[in-house]
C-alpha cells in the first residue's frame, strides 16, 4: 500500500472556509455565568477539539452549537452563532431542522430500544428524506458503511442495537447522525465509555468522516484530541484561552495555562 | 514552571536534566584533558581520555533509555516534551564532543616521540580554550535554561570557525618553513578540525536549548566563516 495518506495530525490547516462562527457567545445557567464572550471559528472539513479541566464550559459550547441549552430550564445564550452564515437562534429557525444538520453523538452511546435498522431510519423517517423502502434502504446500508459498522451487523438489522458492543452502540450512533446528511457532527465525549479498540475505532472513523462533514469534538483525552484534530481550542473557567492549530498547541502553546493544563500541571 | 500533579514525572525530568549535567561536566573534562595530553604530549592523560570516554557513552545510553521510557510512560507534550527531546538530541551531540576529544587523544599516542617545536601547538591550545569556553556556556545555559546565552554561543561560534581558518594556514606556513614539522602539524591540523566541530556541536546544542525554551527552530544559516576548504582548493589548482 502506498504511504500517500496523511494522518489527521499532519493534515493540511487554515484555508478551508468557516462552518459555524460564535462571535460573543456568553451562557448563563439563571444567575451564574458559565460562558463569557466567546469568539471561536470552525472551519469546514477539520476536526475541531474542544479540551479543558472539567466545567471549564467546553460542552455547553458544544450544546450551543445545535441549541441542545434550549431545553435547559433557565439557561440563557447571548452573542450570535452562524451556520454558513446564517442565524442558528434566530427566531425562524426550525430547531429540528438544525439538529440534523449539527448532529450530535452523546457520551454515553444511547441507541434507540429498536433495531439496528429503525436506529438509522428514524432521523430520515421524520425529516421525510425517503421516498419509499428502497430509498430507506439506501439510506442505512450507507449510512452504516460510513460509520464503518456494515459488515459487522448486516446480517442482524433487525436485531436490538441495544444488543451490540459498546463501540459498536456508539458507531451505531455516529450512524445515526450521519443518516440525515448532517454538515456539522458534535461529538461529547464519544470515546470515554469505550475501550482502546473500540476508540481507535471510533478515531479511525472521525478521521474518515472529516472528508464529508464537519466535526466538533469535546474530550478529556489530550491526547486524543492530539490524534484526531486539525484545531484544537482550549477552555478554562468559561473562558476560551487559546485557539490554534492543534500542532501548535501540543508543541508549542503561547498561552501558559493550555501549557500547564495540557503538560498535567492543573487540572 | 509549576508542578505537575503527578510528581514522579517532575522528578523524572529532573533526573534527566541532571544527567545531561553530569554528561556536559565530563565532556569538558575530556575535552580539557585530551587538549592538555596534547599540549604536554602526554600519552598516560591521553589514554585516561580514551577510558573516560566510555563513561560518556554509556550515560548516552541511560540518558536514551530514560528519555524513551517517559515518553512512553507520560505522553509528554509542549514543554516537557520539548525538554525531552532536546535531552536526547544534547547527550547525541555531547557524545560526539567525546568521540572528538578521543580522537585528539588517540593522536597524541600516535604522535608520541615525533619531533616538534612548542610553538606548533600555540594555535591549537588557544583555539581549544574558546570551544572549552563555547561548551562551558551553552551548558550553563541549558541548566539555567537561558535562550539569550544559548542565540549568543551560537553567535560567537563563527570566531572559532575563523581562528581554524587562520590556524589552518599558519600550520602550512610551519610545514613549508621545515619539513620535519609536517607530520606533527599534519597531526595537528586534524586535532584542530576536531576542536572546530567540538565547536559546532556545541553550536547544535544551543539551536535545540533555544527549541526547548522558545518553542521554535532556529534555522537561518550562520554566515560561515572557515574557508579552509577553498583554500585547499586553491592549493589544488
Amino acid at each position: 500500500m502506498e504511504m500517500t495518506d496523511v494522518s489527521a495530525a499532519e493534515a493540511p490547516v487554515a484555508s478551508n472556509p468557516v462552518m459555524m462562527r460564535a462571535s460573543k457567545v456568553c451562557v448563563f445557567y439563571g444567575e451564574k455565568q458559565a460562558l463569557f464572550e466567546v469568539d471561536l471559528d470552525v472551519a469546514a472539513n477539520e476536526v475541531t477539539a474542544l479540551i479543558g479541566p472539567s466545567g471549564c464550559g467546553k460542552s455547553t459550547f458544544l450544546r450551543c452549537l445545535n441549541r441542545m441549552n434550549d431545553t435547559i430550564d433557565g439557561c440563557r445564550v447571548t452573542g450570535r452563532i452562524t451556520l454558513q452564515d446564517a442565524d442558528i437562534y434566530d427566531p425562524k429557525v426550525d430547531v429540528v431542522e438544525l439538529r440534523a444538520s449539527v448532529g450530535m453523538v452523546f457520551q454515553k452511546p444511547n441507541p434507540f430500544p429498536k433495531s439496528i435498522f429503525e436506529n438509522i431510519a428514524y432521523g430520515p423517517r421524520i425529516h421525510g428524506l425517503a421516498k419509499n423502502k428502497t430509498d430507506m434502504e439506501e439510506i442505512v446500508v450507507t449510512s452504516l458503511q460510513k460509520a464503518g459498522l456494515y459488515e459487522e451487523v448486516k446480517d442482524r438489522l433487525n436485531e436490538p442495537g441495544t444488543g451490540l458492543s459498546g463501540g459498536q452502540q456508539q458507531r451505531l450512533c455516529i450512524a445515526r447522525a450521519i443518516a440525515v446528511s448532517p454538515e456539522v457532527i458534535l461529538m461529547d465525549e464519544p470515546c470515554s465509555a469505550l475501550d482502546p479498540i473500540a476508540t481507535a475505532r471510533v478515531e479511525e472513523l472521525i478521521d474518515e468522516l472529516r472528508e464529508n462533514y464537519t466535526i466538533v469534538i469535546v474530550t478529556h483525552s489530550m491526547q486524543q484530541a492530539a490524534r484526531v484534530s486539525q484545531r484544537t481550542a482550549f477552555f478554562h473557567l468559561g473562558k476560551l484561552v487559546e485557539e490554534g492549530a492543534t500542532d501548535t498547541i501540543f508543541t508549542s502553546p503561547k498561552d501558559k495555562r493550555t501549557q500547564d493544563y495540557i503538560t498535567g500541571r492543573f487540572g | 514552571m509549576a508542578e505537575h500533579i503527578v510528581s514522579a514525572f517532575d522528578q523524572e525530568l529532573r533526573q534527566l536534566a541532571s544527567r545531561i549535567a553530569e554528561m556536559g561536566g565530563l565532556a569538558e573534562t575530556i575535552v580539557n584533558d585530551s587538549v592538555v595530553s596534547l599540549t604536554r604530549l602526554d600519552a598516560e592523560l591521553a589514554q585516561s581520555v580514551v577510558l573516560a570516554d566510555r563513561r560518556l557513552d554509556a550515560l548516552q545510553f541511560e540518558i536514551e533509555d530514560k528519555a524513551v521510557l517517559m515518553i512512553a510512560r507520560r505522553q509528554p507534550v509542549a514543554g516537557d516534551l520539548r525538554q525531552i527531546v532536546a535531552a536526547m538530541r544534547t547527550c547525541n551531540e555531547l557524545e560526539r564532543v567525546g568521540d572528538l576529544a578521543k580522537n585528539i587523544a588517540k593522536r597524541v599516542i600516535a604522535i608520541n616521540g615525533e619531533f616538534h617545536s612548542k610553538k606548533l601547538v600555540i594555535g591549537v591550545e588557544h583555539m581549544a580554550e574558546l570551544a572549552m569556553q563555547q561548551l562551558k556556556n551553552v551548558l550553563d545555559a541549558y541548566t539555567q535554561s537561558n535562550a539569550e546565552e544559548a542565540r549568543n554561543v551560537r553567535e560567537r561560534d563563527e570566531e572559532i570557525d575563523r581562528l581554524y581558518t587562520s590556524l589552518f594556514r599558519e600550520l602550512l606556513t610551519y610545514m613549508m618553513e621545515d619539513p620535519r614539522n609536517i607530520s606533527m602539524c599534519a597531526h595537528l591540523l586534524f586535532c584542530a578540525k576536531n576542536i572546530e566541530r567540538i565547536g559546532d556541536h556545541a553550536t547544535n546544542i544551543a539551536e535545540n536549548i533555544h527549541y526547548m525554551i522558545t518553542g521554535e527552530q532556529l534555522t537561518d544559516e550562520r554566515p560561515r566563516a572557515d574557508e579552509t576548504e577553498l583554500s585547499a582548493n586553491d592549493s589544488d589548482s
